[in-house]
């Protein structure tokens, strides 16, 4: 049941930060909500009321960790797209790894 | 270019466009609870900044503006690529704020409430991306005015 709440608290919230990113101009500017903390909003709130507040702040300093590797994942994104213009979809997930290596060596040099 | 809102973007998103960002968001949401309660808040806290729904975004911008080209008569694929990767842009940009924001709950929450937390991590995060976002747009258009101002006397050369 948590996880179900979990999940429609989530695609709310993930939801309308997207909708700001579509209403917005520049495209520049729009790209920020992107970054949007949209999943640690709909998480910490559940994380303190079913597991306390210390638990909620160590996913807190993971979080920091995951996103300076948000900062990397998206900097390679936009530097791959504006010299080889490959598609969208095929570069944004072909990258994913990056995210999980940046977040991982984060974690074993930094967060363990 | 100023920041404004424009709404009609919203009709060219198709509804299941948002069902499918609905979706991304939950899926995500509801993994990162189950990895937190696998492994740890540790390894959990690292997917609350996971680019959950980046690449369903960055296709929709790619295709909408592929389209608004389309129906100038144009090809628009080199269009919508190129403005996927300034959406990419603006997201690197962001990650500034999304760090600012969980520096701020971790160091924080142990002391005090939630809300006065989320209260004060929310605008912070507002307040750095758009402050990231001002200072580049600020020396981008120095960059600008430096290469308009080297090109002056080229032209007067000639």
């Amino acid at each position: 049941m948590e996880i179900l709440l979990r999940a429609v608290i989530g695609g709310v919230v993930v939801s309308a930060f997207a909708l700001l990113g579509d209403v917005f101009q520049p495209k520049r500017f729009a790209g920020l909500f992107g970054a949007a903390p949209s999943v640690a909003l709909a998480s910490l709130g559940l994380a303190i009321a079913s597991n306390g507040k210390l638990y909620a702040a160590l996913e807190a300093r993971s979080m920091a960790g995951g996103a300076i590797a948000f900062f990397v994942y998206a900097y390679c994104v936009c530097v791959v797209m504006m010299k080889y213009k490959p598609s969208a979809m095929l570069c944004s997930l072909a990258m994913i790894p990056i995210w999980c290596a940046t977040a991982f060596g984060l974690w074993i040099l930094w967060l363990r | 270019m100023k920041v404004h809102a424009d709404f009609s973007a919203l009709r060219r998103t198709k509804w299941y466009e948002y069902a499918i960002r609905f979706l991304f968001g939950g899926i995500v949401t509801a993994i990162t609870g189950l990895i937190a309660k696998k492994f740890g808040p540790e390894v959990g806290g690292l997917f609350l900044a996971f680019p959950a729904i980046f690449p369903a975004t960055a296709t929709l911008i790619e295709k909408h503006e592929k389209q608004k080209k389309q129906r100038k008569g144009l090809n628009g694929t080199k269009r919508g690529r190129l403005a996927a990767g300034v959406d990419a842009a603006g997201a690197a940009m962001g990650a500034g704020g999304l760090l600012v924001f969980a520096l701020i709950v971790w160091k924080l929450l142990p002391g005090r409430s939630g809300s006065m937390v989320w209260a004060a991590a929310t605008p912070a995060w507002v307040v750095v991306a758009i402050s990231i976002w001002a200072a580049q747009e600020k020396i981008r258009e120095l960059q600008r005015k430096h290469a308009a101002a080297k090109s002056i006397p080229r032209l007067q050369l000639r």
